[in-house]
Formats: C-alpha cells, sequence, structure tokens
C-alpha cells in the first residue's frame, strides 16, 4: 500500500491549492505530479543518496529517511544564496556553487532542486546545473521546479512533503526574488547529460520537471 | 549531570548518565544507554555518541544516536547524523547528512583524539576552566 493510500485524497480549490485539516492549517497545500515519480525512481535502489538543495524540514527528513531509507544530504543553497547577496557577492556565487558540493561523482540518486533554479541568475544556474549532472548517478533523477512569468515570488518558499501527491508551500523572506523565469528550452539547456523523464503545468502554474540522467 | 556555563573540556567525556551541557566540549562525548542535552548555551565540537542526543544549543561534528537525535528550535548542528529517528524542529539549523537505517550506533569511535580523557563523575579534573573558576554539576 503506497503513501497515497494511506491518506484520503482532499479536494482541490480552484488556484489549485488544498485546505490543510492538520495543524499546519496556514501552509497552502498543492498537489504535486512529479513527486511520486521522483519517489518511485528513488524506491527502486537500495537505500537511496538523497540531495536537497532547500532548508531543512523535519518533516521532510522524517518522511525520506524513516519511510523511505533515504540517506539525506541536506545542502540548503537557499540559505548560501542568501548570504551572498547580503554580503555584495552575487558575482561570486557561481564559482562558489563550483566547489560547494562535496558528494563523489555519480554517487547520489535522487536530487531536490525544488524551485532554486528561478532564483538564480543564468551563471550561477549553470554553476549549479554542472555540479548537479556531476553527482547524480546514471539514470538518477532530479526533481526541479519552475514558475511561470507572471508569477514573479520575492519569498523563497519551502516545500513540506505532506504525501506522495501533495505539498505543502511554506513562504519565508528572501534576500533576492526570482530572476529569470526560464523558458522549458533554456531549462533543458541548463541540462545537457539529462533528459526530461516527465513535465507537468500545473493549475498554480508551477512546472515540474523530472530529469533523468542520461546512462 | 550538568556541566555549566564556565566550564571547558578538551578531550574525550565518557559517562554512565544523563548528562546536559551548558558550557564547552572539544573532542569526544559518550554516553551509551544514556541522554545528551546540549542546553542553550552549549557549545560542541565533538563526535558526539549516545543513547540520545537533544540539541538547543550548537554542535560541530557527527552525531550518533542508538534511539532519537532532536534538534530543538534554534538548535544548531553541523555535521553527520546516524539515528533511527531524528526530529528537526522549525527554526533548527543543520548542515550535513542524515542516516535513519538501523546499522547505525552507539559504537566506540575508531580513533581517539589527543586530549585529556575524562568521564562524567569525575570530569572536574580534566575539565580546563576558561579563565574562570570550573564548575561540574548545578
Amino acid at each position: 500500500m503506497g503513501l497515497l493510500d494511506r491518506l484520503a485524497p482532499r479536494k482541490s480549490d480552484p488556484d489549485g491549492s488544498i485546505q490543510s485539516s492538520s495543524g499546519l492549517a496556514d501552509d497552502p497545500v498543492f498537489a504535486t505530479k512529479a513527486l511520486r515519480k521522483f519517489l518511485s525512481c528513488l524506491t527502486s535502489r537500495e537505500s537511496p543518496a538523497l540531495l536537497d538543495l532547500g532548508p531543512v524540514v523535519g518533516s521532510n527528513v522524517s518522511f525520506f529517511g524513516e519511510q523511505l531509507g533515504c540517506k539525506i544530504f541536506v545542502e540548503d543553497i537557499f540559505a548560501d544564496l542568501d548570504r551572498h547577496v547580503r554580503e555584495g557577492k552575487s558575482d561570486a556565487f557561481p564559482a562558489f556553487l563550483g566547489k560547494r558540493f562535496p558528494q563523489e561523482p555519480g554517487s547520489v540518486d535522487g536530487i531536490l532542486c525544488w524551485d532554486l533554479i528561478d532564483y538564480l541568475d543564468r551563471p550561477s544556474a549553470q554553476a549549479l546545473a554542472t555540479q548537479l549532472m556531476r553527482v547524480l548517478r546514471p539514470d538518477g533523477a532530479l526533481l526541479a521546479f519552475f514558475g511561470a512569468a507572471q508569477a514573479r515570488l520575492t519569498t523563497y518558499t519551502k516545500f513540506i512533503v505532506a504525501d506522495e501527491t501533495n505539498l505543502r508551500h511554506r513562504a519565508y523572506p528572501a534576500a533576492r526574488g526570482h530572476q529569470a523565469i526560464l523558458p522549458n528550452r533554456d531549462i533543458i539547456r541548463l541540462f545537457p547529460e539529462l533528459r526530461v523523464s516527465d513535465s507537468f503545468l500545473l493549475q498554480n502554474n508551477l512546472r515540474e520537471i523530472l530529469f533523468r540522467k542520461t546512462t | 549531570m550538568n556541566i555549566g556555563k564556565s566550564v571547558v573540556i578538551k578531550g574525550e567525556l565518557n559517562g554512565s548518565e544523563d548528562l546536559t551541557i551548558e558550557g564547552y566540549v572539544e573532542g569526544t562525548i559518550q554516553l551509551k544507554e544514556h541522554v545528551l542535552t546540549i542546553g542553550p548555551n552549549g557549545r560542541i565540537k565533538a563526535q558526539v555518541y549516545a543513547k540520545s542526543v537533544i540539541v538547543l544549543g550548537e554542535v560541530t561534528g557527527n552525531v550518533t544516536a542508538t534511539d532519537k537525535v532532536d534538534i530543538r528550535d534554534n538548535g544548531s548542528v553541523d555535521g553527520d547524523i546516524v539515528s533511527p529517528r531524528v526530529a528537526i524542529a522549525e527554526g533548527a539549523h543543520f548542515r550535513g547528512a542524515v542516516d535513519m537505517q538501523r546499522k547505525g550506533g552507539a559504537t566506540t569511535p575508531a580513533a581517539k583524539t589527543d586530549g585529556k580523557s575524562a568521564s562524567t563523575p569525575a570530569a572536574a579534573p580534566a575539565a580546563q576552566a576558561a579563565g574562570t573558576p570550573q564548575r561540574v554539576g548545578a
């Protein structure tokens, strides 16, 4: 029985959000189509290694660690970006990213990129993509979200896994907002060593793209 | 047992009872079958092995617990965690890897530090006071 089967589906609002019935009622809940596919990529491996580029979320650690048996690397790139922006060192961020990840090449089974790339300038996005392609193992999966042009956020979002098909979105302050909103072709060009496995445009205009590394 | 705010310990800290640290410890901490609490004022730069670890202060180093690691609000861990259960509160800081497989445990560390050895019941003699009188137990 999957996680989805243990949790009753909830009715979506017109904007795609769902009212949470838990104590986290302030966080809107949005459906996700790609997470379940990402999870199935992970669970095909024993003790998969997961790289999470977002801020640490305790319930996500429990979800991926306890329920799925992942070894989780928490590398909060949003915090690094914030620090560089506050210190006026944004120009140094691409070089920083080039040395940021201690993981061995091909050592990671899955990467949760969330919507990080939306907040990066082009050189930083390319530097990040190069490193993610390096650490991802062949046939490994990368899940990334991309916003739509009309929703240029000035906050970051913590994506909290509610279940296999729903994510809570919790906004928190950002030193700078969205940069470029990339069209799909530019996103694909960022990751020449990956192929798009699945792509979804959600009701809330979030694009979910699941990449797999070519073998 | 408490290690107070003014106490600095460098070396190996072993114990057979629950321990709360509000001071500074550098080296290795081993509490088999017992709970280690890093208080809000506690600062740890050490490899930690215990049954349960509760972090309200700052830890730099790897943490291994046979039961649970609990990083509370404003608690901070820079290092890898091996424990079957991990709780990280909103507002906590964590950077490192989390391995919740049950292959880990509060095993004896392979390499000892070159510092002095001190077990918790007699920690005071091995503790090095940081300018102020050292005090173990509060």
